[in-house]
């Protein structure tokens, strides 16, 4: 069949009157905030280190306990002394970020697509399906997440990193699909949704290539915020003694050592460190995610 | 509005039910039952075991058990501590009102910090009041909350020596004299300040975009153009469309008060529910651990439920419809 609106066509846009895609407005502001660009900076310097040096170092020969040299203060051979069990702070510190930052990527990973289907599905088709979900997000929410996750740390024979990063996920995807459902049914009533309908455009079609890329900006700020809120949710559950197994480095439990009232007073290069490393990492990437936030707000851009 | 309150009360039902069998669930997976929590030794004849099974009626279907233990939830009983050997309701009795008493002041100091901050600096945009507010509330917002507690005791009380780093009172100090009040205020500074100071930042945030949407609107600039005094411009017209939804956040904060507690309290050992709840799961004593996580979901549940109400008493359009 031949299409009658074809010649309206032909003139090609002229690229320059093309507005820019959100996604080059959020790097373009990036560029501009001093503070994000200098979080920037810090996050990459500070992780290449911990990857580059974490591929070196021993993970074997770090966890492995050293009578002899109990609490040892900064020395050559331990460069930031050793922990209650004569454990290399320094390297503990490598593998702690390391696993820090690694799981709290994946977390955000895993709920950001979970979050990001079902909120899509829930927000564009609504009906009954939006409404079993927003009870089921509802319900989920209200529940006190810290407990449960405490709870099936404890009750989950072989409770390892794999558990872990589930039951998490299993919580932590509900707010981003609440987010991205009520975005979505914002932009469903938008004309250009109706016109592709219109046109006979398939819904998946319309979902994947129109209505994901006008939010974009929303998930990259709330997945960025998110990064550091998991960062902090798996230390401090680590710092209880709920979050990783024992046997793996952790911040967090460099942190909790911190509870005895000898190592908190006088043995500073035990938990300051660890502590340090957490607020830098979780200020650095709220910074950027700020100025994200920012650069989506029309009214807050710099130009 | 009636009918928003029975559709909105209609939808707990079923979240309590989910609630409760979720936690039945959780109760049945964990290690030990109600008998292991009354056998005074573990190498009792299993012939007695059997049988004192077969009475608790722990060999009966599951859906009975289910019913059974809801039935004595809903009247109160919530079983037998394993470790203590008392009811868990007077287990937890004892605690509730230190956490509650730990609660409600973080509530209060959060609010009395960021409620006059939030205010101001969305008033004086760009001023260097809102320049530094903006700074606090970055470093509060991404700090979390176990490092900040830590960080406070070692300041305040191991460097500084100005508050007790433990407990919720001086062991010595005798009730009812003025001394007891004095350490109990003492013991309750440190882990209220830890809590609120970083719960100050959510307020603050949603306070000052508030005040700056609203002072650009119209009805406040006919309040100024008939003469209203600025000061009462700000308390009277902006304000008052922005305190009822703080009001109602209220409830939506009991969540992450019962996640704060855990922190707060095991940091600073504070005899509350949050520290009764690691010590339980520490000692396996897990009729006490699903009883707390029960009562926690239900303060949630309630606490959004009051929150919704307010909302919607305030602002119609979110009643369901």
């Amino acid at each position: 069949m031949m299409r009658l609106i074809e010649p309206l066509n032909t003139q090609p846009v002229n690229s320059e009157e093309k507005s820019p895609s959100a996604l080059a407005i959020l790097g373009r502001e990036l560029v501009k905030d001093k503070l994000a660009m200098a979080s920037i900076i810090i996050l990459i310097l500070l992780l290449s280190t911990v990857y580059i040096t974490s591929l070196v170092l021993n993970q074997d020969q770090i966890v492995k306990i050293d009578l002899l040299e109990i609490n040892a203060p900064p020395s050559e051979d331990h460069l930031l002394g050793t922990d209650q069990g004569g454990r290399d702070i320094f390297g503990q510190l490598i593998i702690g970020t390391r696993n820090s930052f690694s799981i709290g990527f994946l977390i955000t990973l895993i709920t950001g697509i979970i979050g990001l289907t079902v909120g899509l599905i829930a927000g564009y088709f609504g009906g009954i399906a939006d409404n079993i979900i927003m009870r089921i997000i509802d319900f989920v929410l209200v529940l006190p997440f810290l407990m449960i996750v405490i709870v099936c740390a404890t009750i989950v024979p072989k409770f390892n990193l794999w558990t872990f990063i589930f039951v998490m996920s299993a919580f932590l995807w509900t707010g981003k699909a609440r987010l991205i459902r009520s975005k979505t049914l914002a932009e469903r009533e938008l004309d250009y949704v109706s016109a592709s309908k219109t046109l006979g455009t398939p819904n998946w079609k319309i979902i994947l290539r129109e209505v994901l890329p006008n939010l974009s900006s929303i998930i990259i700020v709330n997945l960025t915020l998110n990064l550091a809120g998991n960062i902090g949710i798996e230390s401090g559950l680590s710092f209880l003694g709920f979050g990783l197994p024992e046997s793996t480095p952790s911040l967090g439990t460099l942190i909790s050592y911190a509870q005895d009232a000898d190592t908190i007073q006088n043995k500073w290069w035990v938990w300051v460190p660890a502590s340090v490393l957490i607020l830098v990492l979780m200020l650095c990437i709220n910074f950027v995610g700020q100025a994200l936030k920012r650069a989506t707000d029309a009214r807050q851009r710099k130009g | 509005m009636l009918k928003f309150l029975l559709r909105r009360i209609l939808i707990m039902i079923p979240q309590l039910f989910i609630l409760s069998v979720l936690i039945f669930t959780l109760a049945k997976a964990m290690p030990g039952d109600a008998l292991s929590g009354q056998l005074e030794n573990a190498h009792a004849d299993p012939k007695v075991i059997a049988e004192q099974r077969q009475k608790l009626g722990l060999d009966d279907p599951i859906q009975v058990q289910y019913i059974r233990w809801i039935n004595h939830a809903i009247h109160g009983d919530l079983g037998m501590s394993y470790t203590h050997k008392i009811p868990v309701t007077d287990l937890i009795g004892e605690r509730l009102w230190n956490t509650l008493l730990l609660a409600a002041a973080t509530l209060i100091v959060s609010y009395a910090i960021a409620i006059p901050f939030g205010v101001a600096s969305g008033r004086w945009t760009n001023s260097w009041l809102d320049k530094w507010v903006t700074c606090y509330t970055y470093f509060t917002y991404a700090t979390p909350l176990f490092i900040f507690a830590i960080l406070m005791m070692f300041l305040f009380s191991f460097e500084l020596n100005l508050f007790p780093s433990g407990g919720s009172v001086d062991p010595q100090a005798v009730p009812g004299t003025l001394n007891y009040f004095i350490s109990k205020f003492t013991h309750l500074v440190l882990p209220t300040l830890s809590g609120a100071l970083l719960a100050t930042s959510t307020t603050i945030q949603f306070l000052r975009n508030e005040v700056i949407d609203t002072k650009i609107q119209d009805f406040v600039a006919t309040a100024r153009s008939k003469g209203v005094p600025e000061s009462k411009v700000y308390s009277r017209h902006i304000l008052r469309n922005s305190f009822l939804p703080i009001a109602a956040f209220l409830g939506y904060d009991i969540t992450g008060l019962i996640g704060g507690s855990v922190f707060v309290e095991s940091i600073y050992s504070y005899p509350g529910l949050g520290q009764l709840f690691l010590d339980s799961i520490q000692q396996r004593d897990f009729t006490v651990v699903s009883a707390l996580v029960m009562i926690s979901g239900f303060a949630a549940l309630l606490g959004t439920l009051l929150s919704d109400i307010i909302l919607s008493a305030v602002d119609p359009r979110i009643r369901i419809d």
